[in-house]
């Protein structure tokens, strides 16, 4: 587990996205409050989440921060 | 400064004209414009157009030239700008202090976009231009997207619920089949605008605006000069722009837009008239969320209560303070960069006693609010008959 740790400040699941995005839906994206302080925009991995979920970072694709919920 | 006062308007109808063009969309809302403020080109001493996006859609940049010298307005000023949604709104604004500040005699003001040549997908990816492109917009969000976390949040904290957002849906509806330059003329009932297509949890195809071309003008004079043009002038009471973080995950809280809270202070405080006093209302419900949103921030209803106050009916057209009386965004149709416009004619056409079938008996006082984005650029105008 990274040590990128943060809680779901708000969440959607998209159907409707950017000729980009299309073959990913659908797919979750969310706000997270990081612990470190600051929110940021990140992609969600597996198991959907729900606003106030633990959810830590695996990893960094191309910028763009994807989280996993802890289970 | 002095008394400002629109003296003229002019729209197209909006929806989906595939052999219209961008220009030809402003010049006839600003010839009609013209003829409806009784004034010849050679009089406009400066002319704004707000759009959002013409050279993505339409590879066409340098706008305001490109469309003033086609209506015979030669030599004056000619300025875009870009503002996202908010982009009229904001030509407007700065219109406004042109005449206020003594500089013009006479402004035109257009709004404009002609969205429909592109295909949805690239469509949503153009209009994700008003996100934060490095951060939110890379890592998938759609506009759609953004709202559709606020409304989570806003679920969240304050209990709204799925009828709310519907309620907002059904009663715009409701007034744009009354609205005959509106897009959507349908009615419908809460079980379809529950029931549609899913966009983005919890948004579906009926919690969103509608893809648009069209155009809409208005004429702005000093009001004692306005006698010379109509005997139906309206007066701009107060207005202000206010901007915010463009990063909806730069915002502290997103339930509520600052930009919004800042522009209606501002304005209120300018015409010297609070919400109560609001008569009409024409918001920014480019999702419903975003009309239960600005309901809170202009103090139409306490925080949190603005999907309350939707579903009792006190915004329907026959409540005590009807909200978007044209269908709205959702209705009558989004061509973004003709909004912030558009809600000044519809708000006018109103004081005017001019609305037709949807015209409200009570209309000396009204309130036009143009959200750019997810709330990092806001206008707030109070117009006022007395």
């Amino acid at each position: 587990m990274s040590d990128v740790i943060g809680t779901i400040y708000t969440e959607t699941v998209i159907y409707s996205a950017t000729e980009a995005f299309a073959a990913d839906v659908p797919y979750q994206t969310a706000i997270v409050a990081l612990d470190s302080g600051g929110r940021v925009t990140g992609r969600i991995s597996g198991e959907r989440v729900r606003i106030d979920d633990r959810v830590s970072r695996v990893e960094v694709r191309d910028g763009v921060p994807f989280f996993r919920k802890i289970l | 400064m002095r008394p400002v006062a629109v003296i003229g308007i002019g729209k197209t109808p909006f929806g989906a004209f595939p052999d219209r063009d961008l220009r030809s969309l402003a010049v006839e809302a600003g010839e009609k414009c013209l003829k409806n403020g009784h004034i010849a080109p050679a009089q406009v001493d400066a002319f704004f157009l707000g759009n959002f996006a013409g050279p993505s859609f339409a590879g066409q940049n340098h706008l305001a030239p490109y469309v003033s010298t086609a209506l015979g307005i030669h030599g004056v000023p000619a300025t875009r700008v870009e503002a996202a949604c908010a982009s009229s709104g904001s030509a407007f604004f700065h219109a406004y202090h042109g005449v206020a500040g003594g500089f013009y005699d006479s402004v035109l003001v257009i709004g404009v976009e002609k969205m429909t040549s592109q295909p949805t997908p690239r469509v949503t990816e153009i209009l994700a231009g008003a996100g934060d492109c490095a951060g939110e917009i890379k890592a998938g969000s759609t506009f759609a997207s953004l709202f559709a976390m606020i409304a989570r949040r806003h679920m969240h904290q304050f209990g709204t619920t799925r009828e709310h957002l519907a309620a907002v849906a059904v009663k715009n509806h409701a007034n744009g089949a009354l609205n005959p330059d509106a897009q959507m003329r349908k009615v419908i009932t809460m079980e379809q605008a529950m029931a549609g297509k899913p966009i983005a949890d919890p948004l579906n195809l009926y919690d969103c605006s509608l893809i648009s071309d069209g155009a809409a003008a208005v004429l702005l004079a000093p009001v004692e000069r306005a006698a010379e043009f109509t005997d139906k002038p309206v007066r701009v009471l107060g207005i202000a722009q206010a901007s915010d973080f463009v990063a909806l995950d730069q915002k502290p809280d997103i339930t509520t837009f600052a930009a919004v809270r800042r522009a209606s202070a501002r304005a209120y405080e300018m015409a010297g008239v609070g919400p109560a006093e609001i008569q009409l209302a024409e918001l920014h419900d480019c999702f419903t969320i975003a009309e239960i949103v600005a309901i809170e921030d202009l103090g139409f209803a306490p925080r949190g209560e603005g999907g309350p106050f939707t579903l009792a009916g006190h915004t329907a057209r026959t409540g005590s303070k009807p909200i978007n009386t044209s269908g709205g965004l959702k209705a009558k149709g989004h061509p973004v960069g003709a909004t912030g416009v558009a809600q000044i004619c519809d708000l006018v056409l109103q004081m005017r006693c001019e609305a037709g079938d949807r015209q409200v008996p009570r209309h000396s006082l009204g309130l036009a609010q143009n959200l750019g984005g997810s709330g990092a650029t806001c206008v707030v105008t109070i117009l006022g008959t007395v």
